[in-house]
């Protein structure tokens, strides 16, 4: 397990490496000048190359690499191009803070209703009951997410003071209060992704119910509640964990639309408004934690799922048995 | 065994009456049993039989009222034990499987939970029983003890990944003799095992019957299994028992039209395919759910007059033993037609077309060399079959794959075409090698384009091997189509549409499309009924005979291998352990590995074989055995030269090559499976 788990970290060191690569070229593919929306439209060409060879953008591209690789390890990304005096590092690691608790409330709210909206289909197989879930979970996941913003606010926000609009508390605020301003985003990635995780949970659960080794033991005279329990369980939820491991990143640095709605200061937004002001050094950053968020969380679902399955645990030992 | 037994309902461990089972399939109900009774003794094993569809495993799980979502019991009962099932509640019926009734099936791999330890699942037949944690375990280890499993506390700790098939069975049986049943089902227990395993399977089920004194309710759809095994037989076709009697008097003295047809589609008393074809049932196995009002039969019977369509059959009594059979002529059985003598002599050529010529094929896995394939020598005339057989994981696919170009030997071998050394990888050979060597699989499903209709899929092989196009490639795709008995309107279907049978005779003649020197068949009727299977060794016999095309015919069937095959090579750990003529391996003497792979066929004639058992698992070719690689399971072992020096070939007389350190005049002879009429 150990040897896997090596092996992993060495392969997303490798594919680091390559988003490493991708995001030292964005400034000098990208269209747009930072130096002049920094200086300003009307600045003079001195000041323009001044601002220029501050922020290292005259340098060559393989130094501007060397400087990143030198900044991933001291964890130092330098000031915001934006925000001067503030460390892009800095930025990125408060904007997560906020999108940790947004995904973790929002998941502690999701993953629940839709595993268990997804077995209780799994259950109801084609009865109205399971049509109902099933359809109603595609048709959810089929609005975007900012759509879907807008309507909640408008239907439960403004009538009902106690739907916030915004969806960031002010500060020293209780975390009770956190947790009310953070509800509408939430139900708002509860539509985006109860289909999708109830749908992955029914089938995985229909395959576990139907397969030969539930037969069995509803042969030995087990009721359905320890089948279920004892021997379903633990393989119809294998593909859920699958899907919402490689989720966890999209919820983290891909929910813009949402943020933007709720006027949240999350990663998302955060890489969003970096992209649009040409601020490099905070775009980097931003997309390096996304990156690096993704990477564990799959390794986490695979560790999990590796617990869960021990043929799986085979894999993960890498052959080595 | 074969006590007369009464059929009294009050006291029977299983009693079936008149049970008519439907299964909804979008909202109508089609149905699958048609009045089946039925009833099983304390004590006595029955078996059922009949080809897939007939309804047996749907029998099998209605004895524990174990029903598939969609299944209807619409008429008639099943009591067990005293107990009426069809009218138990749900918490009487988990009763009654915890306590009275355990089952057996048919893939033991798919039938373990994969991510709980086998000794904790052992252990929840037993706490299931009232049992505390640890006596539950403690009864497990028992229980694998009981079922002769090899180191069962390291058993107890291991995953189902980790246990092959056959041991995984005897952990299922361990699990189902938890509760001492009064009726154990087994539905196809030893189906998809090698027949050195369900040779162990069957034997540890004989032993524990006599132990137990359960009732066993058998179902397989292969005769052999169920002669050796049961004490009575039902025939099933089409969801009804069409016969019923004591196996020997039903397999000797068959009174129904199926179960004649049935006896004689498959390769019996020894037959080989110079002396008669096998009978091919004609038509085709009837759907779950088409209406058969009258004779379930009637469409394929062969003696069928007006008033088989007309009216139901009645049961005829045959002997007062209870042998019985659901036919209007049962006086007619006689009339039933022999298969067809063959008329053409066969005759294999003398000029050698493909040889094998010391080919090794060694893998690398994980950094070490697996040797797959040893030195492998053979070669083929010109009309030959070479039969091949041995267990699973002895080399007979990698061989296969190997001459067919799949992978490349290793260096040092060739395969040779017409004395000319072909290229190794199929990719690297010129269009005649590929044309010459071709290959049928086991399972037609994936090896033909679904996508594709028939038409296409011969044409494009007819233009890939011959280069002809167009017109001219369809007009030979019809050729070859014809010769394969399949009709005009089959060629404008899809593979889905048609039949196990009929997809197999497409994958046939897309390799016969380039006119092969060598068809390489891998297992070709092993996922076929025995009737469909039937016409296709019929077919490749029939086109042996006319085109002089070699076979390579893969086979874990002794019988099948030997109806076909001119010459046999036994494989084990990658070795040709011995190669001869069918007759010399029929008669010996033979290879200690052959006398048991062949002494482990269960054989429907019934004659009784001592059995040579095989211990243990044959060994991995990455760690094969010092010595002879069969030294470690044969009974014959010389201490000191077996487990020390390789053995060498030696000719015991005509060709017939044997790889064993034994003189000659001390290698076995096997026992007769069965006697030529």
């Amino acid at each position: 397990m150990a040897r896997f788990i090596l092996r992993r970290l060495l392969l997303s060191l490798i594919t680091l490496g390559i988003i490493l690569v991708i995001v030292t070229l964005i400034p000098n593919i990208a269209p747009g000048d930072p130096a002049r929306k920094i200086a300003g439209g009307t600045a003079s060409p001195e000041r323009l190359m001044n601002v220029r060879e501050s922020l290292g953008l005259d340098d060559s591209v393989l130094t501007q690499l060397k400087d990143l690789g030198g900044s991933v390890i001291t964890l130092d990304f330098g000031d915001s191009f934006t925000k001067p005096g503030e460390s892009a590092m800095g930025l990125v690691l408060a904007a997560l803070w906020k999108s940790t608790k947004l995904v973790v409330f929002s998941l502690a709210l999701v993953v629940p209703l839709s595993v268990a909206g997804g077995m209780l289909a799994a259950f109801k197989k084609d009865t109205w009951i399971d049509r109902t879930i099933v359809n109603t979970g595609l048709a959810l996941s089929s609005i975007p997410e900012f759509v879907a913003g807008v309507i909640l606010l408008t239907v439960l926000a403004v009538p009902y003071g106690f739907f916030k609009v915004g969806a960031n508390a002010p500060d020293g605020a209780s975390q009770l209060t956190v947790a009310q301003h953070l509800l509408l985003p939430a139900l708002v990635i509860l539509t985006v992704y109860f289909g999708y995780i109830a749908r992955v949970t029914r089938a995985g659960t229909i395959a576990a119910l139907d397969s030969d080794y539930a037969r069995t033991a509803f042969m030995k005279g087990i009721s359905t509640r320890d089948v279920f329990l004892k021997h379903v369980f633990r393989n119809a939820l294998q593909p859920t964990v699958a899907v919402i491991g490689t989720q966890l990143g999209y919820l983290f640095g891909g929910m813009v639309g949402l943020e933007i709605v709720f006027n949240y200061p999350g990663l998302g937004k955060l890489i969003f408004n970096a992209a649009d002001s040409a601020d490099y050094p905070l775009l980097r950053t931003g997309v390096l934690t996304v990156a690096v968020i993704y990477m564990f969380a799959t390794l986490a679902a695979d560790l999990i799922i590796a617990w869960m399955n021990p043929r799986a645990r085979v894999l993960t030992e890498g052959g080595g048995s | 065994m074969t006590d007369t037994v009464d059929t009294a309902t009050d006291q029977a461990a299983l009693a079936i009456n008149g049970l008519e089972m439907s299964y909804v399939v979008r909202g109508t109900p089609r149905e699958v049993l048609r009045g089946v009774t039925f009833s099983v003794q304390p004590g006595e094993a029955y078996g059922l039989v009949g080809e897939s569809g007939c309804g047996k495993s749907t029998t099998a799980y209605a004895a524990l009222r174990y029903l598939p979502g969609n299944g209807l019991i619409t008429e008639g009962s099943i009591v067990a034990d005293g107990l009426t099932l069809t009218d138990m509640s749900s918490a009487e019926l988990r009763e009654f499987r915890a306590r009275r009734a355990s089952m057996v099936y048919q893939d033991p791999v798919q039938a373990m939970n994969p991510v709980t330890k086998v000794g904790d699942q052992v252990a929840e037949a037993f706490t299931i029983l009232g049992q505390s944690k640890d006596q539950a375990l403690a009864s497990a280890l028992e229980a694998l003890e009981r079922v002769k499993i090899a180191a069962p506390e390291s058993v107890m700790d291991r995953y189902p990944y980790q246990l092959s098939g056959g041991m995984l069975q005897r952990v299922v049986i361990a699990m189902a003799l938890a509760c001492d049943p009064t009726l154990l089902v087994l539905d196809e227990p030893t189906t998809g095992l090698d027949a050195t395993v369900e040779a162990e399977v069957l034997d540890l089920v004989r032993d524990l019957r006599r132990e137990l004194n359960s009732a066993v309710l058998l179902i397989a759809h292969n005769l052999g299994v169920i002669r050796t095994m049961c004490d009575r037989v039902g025939v099933m076709y089409a969801g009804r028992i069409v016969e019923e009697g004591t196996v020997t008097d039903v397999f000797d003295n068959p009174s129904h039209p199926y179960t004649k047809g049935l006896l004689n589609s498959i390769p019996r008393h020894g037959i080989r395919k110079g002396d008669r074809e096998l009978f091919a049932i004609p038509g085709n196995l009837p759907q779950i759910g088409d209406a058969l009002p009258t004779c379930v039969y009637v469409e394929r019977c062969p003696v069928a007059t007006e008033i088989c369509s007309t009216e139901v059959p009645p049961v005829v009594e045959r002997t007062v033993g209870g042998h019985w059979t659901r036919c209007h002529h049962p006086d007619r059985i006689d009339q039933v037609p022999d298969p067809e003598e063959v008329s053409i002599d066969h005759t294999v050529g003398t000029e050698e077309i493909i040889g094998v010529r010391g080919v090794s094929k060694t893998f690398r896995q994980r950094g070490n060399d697996v040797p797959a394939l040893v030195s492998i020598e053979m070669g083929f005339a010109e009309g030959e079959t070479l039969g091949l057989v041995g267990e699973s994981g002895s080399g007979k696919s990698t061989l296969a794959k190997t001459m067919t170009g799949v992978h490349p030997p290793d260096e040092g071998g060739a395969i040779t075409l017409r004395g000319r050394e072909m290229k190794g990888k199929a990719t690297e050979r010129v269009e005649e090698s590929i044309r010459a060597i071709q290959m049928v699989f086991q399972n037609p499903d994936s090896a033909l384009n679904r996508a594709w209709t028939v038409r296409r899929i011969l044409m494009r092989a007819v233009t890939k091997l011959t280069g002809l196009k167009g017109a001219e490639a369809e007009e030979r795709a019809i050729e070859i189509a014809t010769s394969m008995r399949l009709s005009e309107r089959h060629l404008d279907m899809r593979p889905r549409q048609l039949s196990g049978g009929l997809k197999q005779r497409v994958a046939i003649a897309r390799a016969f499309a380039g006119d092969p020197e060598v068809v390489v068949c891998d297992e070709p009727t092993s996922a076929l009924d025995v009737s469909v299977q039937a016409a296709i060794l019929n077919l490749l016999a029939q086109l042996q005979r006319e085109e002089r095309t070699s076979y390579l015919f893969i086979s874990h069937d002794i019988g099948v291998v030997r109806y076909l095959a001119d010459r046999i090579a036994v494989m084990y750990v990658g070795r040709i352990m011995e190669l001869g003529t069918t007759e010399q391996l029929f008669d010996g003497p033979v290879h200690p590995y052959t006398e048991a792979l062949l002494s482990a066929v269960p054989s429907v004639d019934g004659t009784a074989s001592n059995r040579i058992p095989l211990e243990g698992d044959i060994p991995s070719p990455a760690n094969p055995p010092p010595g002879c690689v069969f030294h470690t399971r044969c009974q014959y072992v010389i201490e000191g030269t077996c487990d020390v020096v390789v053995p060498e070939e030696v000719d015991v007389g005509g060709g017939h090559r044997i790889l064993c350190h034994l003189p000659v005049d001390q290698l076995p002879v096997p026992v007769e499976l069965t006697a030529k009429t």
